[in-house]
C-alpha cells in the first residue's frame, strides 16, 4: 500500500513580486485547505462503508487527497517564508481563515450525497490540475503532474458510482436524486474566480475556469445520460463564500475535532 | 457409501501430508472437522481485522499532524485490505462472505476481544500499534507456515504489513516518551490500560483451551497460548524499559533459572467477560458493522441492479 509519509520535495519556486508571491500563498492554500476537508470528510467513513471495497476506495482518495493536502501546505508555508510548517497552517488557523469552497465541507450524508459530492469536486479538481501541469510556476506544476494521476481516478470511482447509483434500483436513483437537488447548488462556486485567482489568471499562473468549463461540462452530460438522470433543470442559487472564508456552520465542527490535539496539548511535536 | 475404513485411511493419509509439511490446497480432500476449525479460525480473523478498523479509526480526524493523520489512515486501510484477503481464504474452504457477516452480526462469530476496549487518547494509537499488533504478529507469524496453503499465504503479506504497523506503533510511543510530561503520562496512562488486555489475546490457559491439541496436530497452530504469552512478555518489558514506561504488573521480574520473566497471572474473569459481550465496547463495535451493513444494503443492491442491466444490454449489443 502506498504510504504518503515521505513526500518528495517540491522544486524551488521561481521568484515572483511580493504581491504575486502573497495571491500565489493564498491561492495555493485554497487548494491545500480543500483537499484537507474532503480528504477529512471522506476519511469519516473508514470503518463505516457500505462494503469492504468501498471502505477502501474512500480511504484511498482520502489519502490521495492527504498527500495532495501536505506538498500544497508545504509550498504555502514556503511561499509564505514565515516559518510556519504544515501542521501550523492545517491546525493553528481558525474556520474564517479556511479557504476551502463550501461543497467540500459539507457533511457526509448517505453515499449518495458521498458520491455527489465527489463527483463535482473531482470533475473540478481533475480538470483544474491538468491545467495547473503546465503552469509557468514550477512547484505549484509538479505537484499538479503527481496529483493529476490520482484525480482522474477519482474522477472514474465517482462517476461510475453516479452511473450505477443513477442506473441502479429505484431507491437509489430517488437517493442520487435529493444528493443532486441538494449539492449542485455549490458546484458553481468551484469556477468562480475569487479576486486573487483572478489576478493569477490574468497572470498566467491559474487557468482560467472558462476554459476548463466546456471540458468539465461535457464530462457531467455524459455521466448523467448514462446514469440516465436529466440534468437539474432550474439551476439553485449558487451558494458561495468558503473561498472568501465565509462558511456553512459544517466547518466549525469539523475543524473542531481535526484541530484537538493541537489545540489541547499547544506547541507539542508527535 | 464409504465404508469406516476408506474414512480412516482417508483421514490417516491426510496426516501423514500434514506431518511431512505438504500444504492442503482447496481442491484436496480434508476431513470436515479440519474445513470447519479453519473457516472458524479464519473469518473469526478476517472479523478482527473489520472490527479493528473502529478503535483506530476513532482516532483519524483527531490525529495531532498531517503526516500522523496520513500514517494512521493507511494503516486502518491495511487492515481493511487484510479483511479482503482473509474473506477470500475462507471463501476457498466454501464459506460465503454472505453468511461469515451475518454471523458476525448475528453474534454467532467471534472476533479479537481487544477490539472491545475502547482508545481514549492519542496514546492509545501507539499502544495498539506496539502491543496489540506486537501481540498479533506473535500469533500470525507462525500463521505463515500454516498446513492451508491460501490462509498461509495470505499471511504472509498481512505479517509484513503488521510488521511495519507495529515499527509505527512503537514510533509514536518513542515520541511521546521523548516530549513533554503531558505526553509521558499519556504513554504510561495507555499502557496502563492496555498492558493486561493484550496479555489475554493469546486466549485462555493453555489445561482451558479445549482446541489446541486438535489444531496443533492439523498444523493450523503452531505454539500453545502460554507459550506465545510468555514470548509476548519476554519481548515486551524490556521494550517498555527501553521506552521508561512502566508495566502495570508488580510480580514481573527476571527468573535466571527459566531464562524468561515470571509475571501475575491475568484477570481471568474479565476476559471471559468480554468474551462473552460484557466489555465497554463490545455492544457499539457489533452496533457499528450492523448499522454499517444495513445502511450499505441499498448501495450494494444498486451496484448488482447496474450490473445486470449493462449485462443485459451487452447482451442485446453481442
Amino acid at each position: 500500500m502506498d504510504h504518503p509519509a515521505d513526500l518528495q520535495p517540491a522544486p524551488a519556486a521561481i521568484a515572483h513580486a511580493p504581491t504575486v508571491r502573497q495571491q500565489l500563498f493564498e491561492f495555493v492554500l485554497q487548494l491545500a485547505d480543500t483537499s484537507l476537508v474532503l480528504g477529512h470528510r471522506l476519511s469519516e467513513w473508514c470503518g463505516h462503508g457500505p462494503v469492504l471495497e468501498q471502505d477502501l476506495a474512500m480511504a484511498n482518495i482520502a489519502l490521495d487527497l492527504l498527500g495532495e493536502t501536505r506538498s500544497l501546505y508545504q509550498y504555502a508555508a514556503e511561499l509564505e517564508g514565515q516559518g510556519r510548517t504544515e501542521d501550523d497552517l492545517a491546525y493553528l488557523r481558525p474556520a474564517t481563515a479556511y479557504r476551502n469552497p463550501l461543497l467540500v465541507e459539507q457533511p457526509n450524508g448517505d453515499f449518495a450525497h458521498t458520491v455527489v459530492r465527489q463527483f463535482l469536486f473531482d470533475n473540478f479538481h481533475y480538470h483544474l490540475l491538468l491545467a495547473l501541469k503546465t503552469s509557468p510556476d514550477a512547484p505549484l506544476a509538479a505537484i499538479a503532474e503527481k496529483s493529476v494521476k490520482e484525480a482522474a481516478y477519482h474522477l472514474k470511482w465517482s462517476s461510475e458510482w453516479i452511473i450505477r447509483l443513477g442506473d441502479g434500483t429505484a431507491e437509489s436513483r430517488q437517493r442520487l436524486d435529493k444528493a443532486l437537488a441538494t449539492l449542485w447548488r455549490y458546484a458553481a462556486e468551484l469556477t468562480m474566480p475569487t479576486a486573487t485567482e483572478a489576478a493569477l489568471q490574468d497572470l498566467g499562473l491559474v487557468p482560467d475556469y472558462r476554459g476548463m468549463k466546456p471540458a468539465m461540462d461535457a464530462h457531467t452530460a455524459r455521466v448523467l445520460a448514462e446514469a440516465t438522470v436529466p440534468a437539474p433543470q432550474i439551476a439553485p442559487f449558487a451558494q458561495k463564500g468558503g473561498k472568501a472564508g465565509q462558511h456553512s456552520e459544517h466547518l466549525g465542527y469539523l475543524l473542531a475535532e481535526l484541530q484537538y490535539m493541537q489545540r489541547t496539548y499547544p506547541g507539542l511535536t508527535w | 457409501m464409504e465404508t469406516p475404513a476408506q474414512d480412516l485411511s482417508r483421514d490417516d493419509q491426510f496426516q501423514a501430508r500434514i506431518d511431512a509439511d505438504v500444504r492442503i490446497e482447496p481442491k484436496d480432500w480434508m476431513p470436515d472437522a479440519y474445513r470447519k476449525t479453519l473457516i472458524r479460525q479464519i473469518s473469526q480473523h478476517a472479523h478482527s481485522e473489520i472490527v479493528g478498523m473502529l478503535p483506530e479509526g476513532n482516532w483519524i480526524t483527531r490525529a495531532p499532524s498531517l503526516k500522523r493523520k496520513a500514517i494512521l489512515l493507511a494503516k486502518v486501510q491495511d487492515e481493511a485490505g487484510h479483511g479482503l484477503y482473509l474473506y477470500s481464504a475462507a471463501e476457498t474452504l466454501g464459506a460465503s462472505r454472505d453468511q461469515m457477516l451475518a454471523d458476525l452480526h448475528s453474534g454467532k462469530a467471534k472476533y479479537s476481544s481487544i477490539f472491545n476496549y475502547p482508545t481514549l487518547s492519542w496514546a492509545d494509537m501507539g499502544c495498539v500499534g506496539w502491543l496489540v499488533d506486537g501481540a498479533a504478529i506473535l500469533n500470525q507469524v507462525p500463521l505463515c507456515r500454516t498446513s492451508y496453503g491460501p490462509y498461509a499465504r495470505a499471511m504472509v503479506r498481512v505479517c509484513k504489513e503488521e510488521s511495519f504497523h507495529q515499527r509505527q506503533g512503537f514510533e509514536i510511543m518513542q515520541t511521546l516518551c521523548a516530549g513533554a510530561p503531558a505526553q509521558k503520562e499519556m504513554a504510561q496512562e495507555a499502557l496502563n490500560r492496555w498492558w493486561w488486555p493484550t496479555l489475554m489475546m493469546f486466549g485462555p490457559k493453555d489445561s482451558e483451551s479445549p482446541n489446541t491439541e486438535q489444531s496443533m496436530k492439523w498444523r493450523i497452530k503452531r505454539f500453545t497460548n502460554d507459550e506465545l504469552r510468555q514470548k509476548f512478555v519476554d519481548m515486551m518489558v524490556p521494550q517498555a524499559e527501553f521506552l521508561g514506561l512502566t508495566v502495570p504488573d508488580s510480580n514481573v521480574r527476571w527468573n535466571e533459572a527459566r531464562q524468561a520473566y515470571d509475571f501475575g497471572e491475568v484477570d481471568w474473569n474479565e476476559f471471559w467477560s468480554v468474551v462473552k459481550g460484557n466489555g465497554l465496547c463490545n455492544h457499539d463495535r457489533l452496533q457499528a458493522r450492523v448499522q454499517a451493513h444495513e445502511e450499505g444494503a441499498w448501495v450494494r443492491e444498486a451496484a448488482l441492479a447496474h450490473a445486470a442491466k449493462r449485462a443485459a444490454r451487452e447482451a442485446v449489443a453481442a
